[in-house]
């Protein structure tokens, strides 16, 4: 089985906020880390292996210092990394973000199986899977809860509907993504740690791809343009209601009404 | 490309870690005075208008623009499984002719699946103007090569301007697939949606787990993409007589062929954690039996809510310990939370206090539980929870004057 795995760095922690005067991202010292729901990515991508062999390799499109996630990759247990990066990638939507690690994709190999996390803690928006998918030309399924077989072409899951849980099967080559707790992550390594800290980290960058064509990466190839981001405002009305007891229901009802909780 | 650049030339020792610091995302890198930008930049244009004067500039090219006059009328996306609809449907229909009526379009639905031509007949009672319905036995289950060819298929006959999509699972595993094969913009789960004159979509959406706001437009590409999630939108009331129309489409079946196949169904279990809940009601000590807990169940039933308690309670058996808030109990973070009969003691109001709307009844005007509360209720549980109930009740009967 040859398993990749996207991975993608974020702030180390998600209290990020926005000064409401100026606009501007507070960062007070932020540091990174993976995103969390990509160890379960990562551990549903080893249990894989630990059944059927193969190969793991791990993706990631950021800034250089997005290796270290790969690293930490490594000491969970993946094989090979690749990083893709390059300045024309910088402020990528999901449709440019999908897109240029898709053209990475296809630089690192052939695989039965593309693992994404559910989401990111940051952009948040749990659509580069998906869109990856499509530019690759293979099916998906979201929101995978379960691994319940594996077969020799195709894997049976179990994914989460609407009001439902479906299970299906669906055939390699495909793209998947986890859901938080499919998979208890492991803790990284520190044999592997050791064992790792020279292997090496390809860097993929726009002149590797087989699409060279500069409009359709980075912020040129984004058609959702962020035109303003602001804190969000907090409900602190207070109000005090009395009267008699029927007075004071119909009042609760027709605001429990009007805020759609009826 | 439109691109980022740096004047060197006025860089210089006492500017250059203004420069620095201004990036938010540590993108500007100094290599021995030279201004680097690394692949960490995210375009945001902060230094630009926040950093040293005359350092950084952005030079935009002018991208060309879709004919935008050729894509007319908002999509919505009916979500179902099974033909049984989904309501954000009926909410995204009222979003959708809010904002046609800003330009005039019409509202359509796109209903995708298997034995659903009846069904569709109750779209026609919340006021859209045309449903095409895609009723194919390949689409019976929900599998994403043929639900997007369908949908496919629906944005090249009909060209709409802007696509509403439900943030369900399936809609966030659908949209993102279309708008992929459109090579358009997809906002996620916005919150507010509001059109301008020259057709663009404002889109604002929480990121970073709902520590910030964003506000997202697409101007240069149809359609325009959105899902949105179920009780943001507010649907509109049921009509008494149907209007618009049903169109059947038909579609080259070689389009429906699929690598999944879906092998079983079952319904969810409604898994009780009040930690996920949405709505709580939360009970206290003013409830004087056990026997009362049946008219907190009804309330809790009507409201879709889940039952909590303070710790007199748990200690009393009357719910079960899974079930307390607080500090030793468990945090909550729901939508709503009404109180009945809870003073408001520190150790209860620590575990809810971040909720998003509190409602709190206690008959005594001086419980520190008004000090967290948005809507302080003065009053008798046993007095106003039964009338709410009936209330509750009526306010689902139809009103239809013929
Ligand atoms: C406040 C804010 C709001 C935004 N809103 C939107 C929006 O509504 N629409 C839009 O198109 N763009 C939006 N963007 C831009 C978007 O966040 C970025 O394009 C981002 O790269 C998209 O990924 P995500 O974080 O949403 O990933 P998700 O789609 O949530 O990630 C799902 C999975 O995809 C994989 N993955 C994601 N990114 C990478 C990566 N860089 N490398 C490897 N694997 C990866 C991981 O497995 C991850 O678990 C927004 C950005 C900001 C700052
Ligand atoms: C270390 C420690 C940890 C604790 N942890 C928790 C915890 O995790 N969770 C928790 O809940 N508590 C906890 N407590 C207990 C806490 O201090 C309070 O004692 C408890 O929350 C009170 O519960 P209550 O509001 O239901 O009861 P009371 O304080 O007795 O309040 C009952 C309220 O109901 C009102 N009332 C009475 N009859 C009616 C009526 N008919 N209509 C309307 N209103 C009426 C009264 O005016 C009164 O305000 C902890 C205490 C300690 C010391
Ligand atoms: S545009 Fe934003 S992210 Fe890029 S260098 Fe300037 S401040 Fe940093």
């Amino acid at each position: 089985m040859e398993i990749l795995v996207c991975i993608k760095q974020v702030p180390g922690t998600s209290k990020i906020e926005v000064d409401p005067i100026t606009g501007v991202l507070k960062r007070d010292g932020v540091d990174s880390k993976m995103n969390p729901y990509d160890l379960y990515a990562i551990e549903t991508a080893l249990r894989i292996k630990e059944q059927k062999g193969g190969t793991i390799k791990v993706i990631s499109m950021g800034p250089p210092q997005a290796k270290e996630i790969i690293k930490e990759a490594f000491m969970m247990g993946a094989d090979e990394g690749a990083l893709v990066s390059d300045r024309k990638f910088a402020g990528a939507d999901v449709l440019a973000t999908a897109y240029t690690i898709s053209q990475g994709v296809l630089k690192m190999g052939k695989f039965d199986l593309i693992l994404c996390g559910k989401q990111t803690t940051d952009g948040d928006t749990a659509q580069v899977g998906p869109e990856m998918a499509e530019y690759l030309g293979i099916p998906h399924i979201a929101n995978v809860l379960k691994i319940i077989e594996l077969k020799e072409k195709s894997v049976v899951v179990e994914m989460d509907m609407p009001n439902t849980l479906e299970i299906a099967e669906i055939q390699f080559p495909c793209l998947l993504t986890v859901e938080k707790d499919i998979f208890q992550p492991r803790l990284p390594s520190y044999r592997k740690k050791v064992s790792t800290k020279d292997r090496e980290i390809k860097i993929i960058s726009l002149k590797d791809f087989e699409d060279q064509d500069e409009k359709r990466y980075g912020l040129t190839g984004s058609p959702t343009q962020v035109e303003r981001i602001f804190p969000p405002s907090v409900n602190n009305d207070r109000e005090t209601w009395t009267g008699t007891g029927a007075q004071l229901s119909f009042k609760m009802s027709e605001k429990l009404k009007q805020l759609k909780f009826v | 490309m439109s691109k980022l650049i740096c004047h060197q030339e006025n860089v210089n020792e006492s500017n250059i870690q203004e420069l620095m610091d201004v990036c938010p995302f540590d993108a500007i890198e100094n290599n021995n005075g030279i201004i680097e930008i690394n692949a960490g930049c995210k375009m945001c244009k902060i230094c630009v208008k926040k950093g040293p004067k005359g350092v950084m500039e952005f030079i935009e090219e002018k991208v060309v623009e879709v004919d935008k006059d050729l894509w007319k009328g908002i999509g919505v996306y009916v979500d179902h499984v099974e033909g049984e609809i989904h309501p954000v449907t009926m909410e995204l229909i009222g979003k959708a002719k809010e904002l046609a009526a800003v330009v005039n379009f019409p509202v359509y639905c796109v209903f995708i699946g298997h034995n659903i031509t009846e069904k569709a007949k109750e779209l026609l009672y919340y006021g859209v103007d045309e449903v095409f319905v895609y009723d194919y036995e390949e689409l019976n289950d929900f599998r994403i090569e043929p639900y997007t060819a369908a949908f496919e298929d629906f944005v090249n006959k009909i060209k709409p301007s802007s696509l509403l999509v439900g943030a369900t699972t399936i809609g966030r595993s659908l949209a993102p697939r279309v708008s992929a094969r459109f090579r358009t913009g997809l906002t996620a789960d916005c919150t507010v949606l509001e059109m301008k004159e020259n057709t663009d979509l404002v889109q604002i959406r929480p990121a970073f787990g709902g520590n910030i706001m964003a506000q997202i437009i697409c101007p240069n590409t149809r359609p325009q993409m959105s899902t949105v999630r179920y009780k943001v939108m507010n649907a509109p009331e049921k009509q008494c007589e149907p209007s618009g129309k049903i169109t059947i489409c038909e579609l080259d079946r070689t389009k429906l062929t699929s690598k999944i196949d879906v092998l079983k169904i079952t319904k969810k279990e409604v898994e009780e954690n009040i930690s996920d809940a949405e709505v709580i009601i939360a009970v206290g000590r003013a409830l004087k039996s056990e026997k009362d807990m049946a008219m907190i169940q009804e309330l809790a039933d009507l409201l879709d809510a889940q039952i909590a308690g303070t710790r007199p309670l748990v200690e009393s058996g009357w719910i079960n310990a899974k079930k307390q808030i607080g500090l030793s109990g468990r945090t909550v973070k729901p939508k709503l939370i009404i109180t009945l009969g809870i003073s408001g003691a520190v150790q209860f109001a620590a575990g809810m206090n971040s909720s998003e709307r509190i409602f709190a009844i206690n008959k005594d005007p001086n419980a520190s539980i008004f000090n967290v509360a948005h809507y302080g209720i003065v009053g008798d549980i046993y007095e106003i929870v039964p009338q709410l109930i009936e209330d509750i009740k009526n306010s689902n009967a139809q009103i239809c004057a013929r």
